[in-house]
């Protein structure tokens, strides 16, 4: 939905870094909700009904970009800026203690 | 670590006050959400400099150099990707940088955090791919994030007909633009002779009108809007002209202005004022910015909406307020006078009567069955029936319904709850309360907790 202005076909990308374990190309300057809006079904899911959601307002106020950033869950991904290896995972329904 | 004053925002506000309190040798320390400095409005300007994007951004951008070089020069200590999460009397603020607290004190706090946009909700608002004009304009500033396929804006004000612009400048396009603002009443045309001045401000608004038409549809003069899909936006709707109209959509950008972030000068109990024609809540500020509490000053936005170039006035402002206070100036309103900070602002305000006027929040009924709460999914529904078994007070809803609960805090729903309230018990919206804004203002983790005791007990 979203592309960088930067992506030139033969140029590579700032950096790679880990989207569910798929390796994602990534731009200086842009957040983990950012490579969120690129990578298919990255979004989390509602811990009260499921349904699969989006970063909304980008700037730290609608918590709907919460993901689990280099094994920190909850992170408000708008807040961080990628970084390159960077490991980024959805956070998907409610915690569980067990795990 | 021990400061004369604390800022909280690294925006307009926040850096010219930074910049003033350096030049009169206070000992300033600002924190900031963001890695670099220039808020929202001026977001990443130092790294585009040099980008493509740069001159898309506008001239208005390109302005923020000059604030951003003289705050990096000013000798401010500056904490960048740093969240306040909690501020006590003294003044104590407790603060998390890369997962590491840390607890600082300041003589004075100035809280200049600036706006969020104001929360719409609206059938399918919690859809993927639906999202705010101004998250599309920060993707934008961030990485260079342009959206591809059917991009439909629906919204008003000045924004999203300046995001508009930004984008058709880079060759991006837009299907649509569905323009929620109503006609423009007697009462917005009145105040235009006092914007005069800022007529080339309003030549600006006309010409990215006239972009955005040429570039896509323009729809007006139409209800309910509902952005619909299967786990993501696929299609919207609306209603005009009395007959249900479809397309296809693959982004919807929504905006209906933007309201100060309050959530820190209502933990503080600060005294707020209801803005009624704007529809937000205020900090009570004196002529300096002082809140109703000794030594916590506001600047800009935060204070109530006003625009970057008069966040940097009122920023210049609270800075010579807070050094008078604290002896660090021994003549303020000499200050004030000699830099024209009063005409200054009156000059960077003149329009905003006008676009206040012009832009009123919308004030339809919203149905049963939307979301109001997004964390929690309580519906406006679920919070009317709670609000009629309940006094007009939002606690009561939060406790029946969870609204309210969830990570953001209220800061999504907590004005659709005081208006479903009035709504309920036939009151006006500035009679009910806001929630209660409870600490810590940011979610954090008992580890960055216990780092706090760990530097503690160091030191």
């Amino acid at each position: 939905m979203f592309k960088s202005v930067l992506e030139r076909p033969g140029v590579p990308p700032d950096m790679m870094v880990l989207v569910n374990g798929v390796e994602t190309p990534a731009w200086d300057g842009e957040t983990v909700a950012s490579v969120l809006l690129r990578v298919p079904d990255a979004g989390r899911r509602s811990p009260i009904s499921g349904t699969l959601r989006l970063p909304y307002c980008q700037m730290g106020v609608c918590f709907e970009c919460l993901a689990i950033v280099d094994g920190i869950a909850s992170t408000q991904g708008c807040l961080v800026p990628v970084q390159p290896g960077m490991r980024i995972e959805s956070q998907r329904g409610p915690r569980e203690i067990s795990r | 670590m021990s400061y004369d004053v604390a800022i909280i925002g690294a925006g307009p506000a926040g850096m010219s006050a930074a910049v003033r309190l350096r030049a009169l040798g206070a000992a300033v320390i600002v924190i900031d959400e963001q890695p670099a400095p220039g808020g929202q409005i001026f977001r990443g300007i130092e790294r585009n400099a040099a980008s493509p994007v740069f001159p898309a951004l506008g001239e208005d951008y390109a302005k923020g150099c000059a604030l951003v070089a003289a705050f990096r020069a000013s000798g401010a200590e500056y904490l960048p990707s740093t969240q306040v999460w909690q501020i006590e009397d003294g003044w104590n603020l407790f603060l998390t940088t890369e997962r590491k607290a840390r607890h600082i004190t300041a003589r004075a706090v100035l809280l200049a955090n600036g706006a969020q946009e104001r929360p719409v909700p609206f059938p399918g608002w919690t859809l993927p791919n639906v999202m705010t004009v101004g998250a599309a304009q920060i993707l934008l500033k961030s990485g260079g994030m342009l959206p591809e396929g059917r991009i439909w804006i629906a919204g008003a004000g000045p924004l999203p007909l300046l995001y508009a612009t930004q984008l058709l400048n880079l060759g991006g396009r837009i299907a649509g633009y569905l323009d929620t603002a109503t006609t423009p009443k007697l009462s917005a045309l009145a105040r235009l002779p006092g914007a005069w001045r800022e007529f080339g401000n309003l030549a600006k608004g006309l010409r990215w009108l006239r972009d955005v038409r040429r570039s896509g549809m323009m729809i007006k003069g139409f209800s309910d809007l509902r952005a619909e899909g299967e786990e993501r936006l696929e299609h919207l709707t609306w209603e005009a002209a009395g007959k249900r109209h479809r397309v296809e959509a693959d982004v919807l950008l929504v905006h209906e202005g933007v309201v100060p972030r309050i959530h820190e000068t209502l933990a503080l109990r600060c005294e707020h004022i209801w803005n009624e024609e704007q529809g937000y809540l205020a900090p009570k500020l004196d002529r300096w910015g002082q809140t109703s509490r000794k030594d916590l000053f506001v600047a800009g936005d935060a204070g109530g909406i006003g625009g970057w170039m008069a966040a940097t006035v009122s920023g210049e402002i609270a800075a010579l307020g807070i050094a008078g206070q604290l002896g660090i100036a021994a003549n303020p309103d000499d200050l004030r006078q000699a830099a024209h900070l009063d005409q200054r602002r009156a000059r960077a305000l003149a329009l905003r009567p006008f676009l206040d006027a012009l832009y009123p929040p919308p004030r339809t009924r919203l149905a049963d069955d939307v979301i109001a709460c997004r964390c929690e999914e309580v519906t406006a529904g679920a919070i009317r029936s709670a609000a009629r078994n309940s006094p007009a007070d939002p606690s009561a809803v939060k406790a029946a319904t969870r609204c309210g609960m969830g990570p953001c805090q209220g800061r999504q729903c907590g004005y659709t709850v005081q208006a479903l309230l009035a709504e309920v018990h036939g009151l006006p919206i500035g009679d009910v309360s806001f929630f209660h804004i409870r600490p810590p203002l940011k979610p954090i983790t008992l580890g960055e907790i216990a780092s706090l005791e760990h530097a503690e007990g160091a030191a």
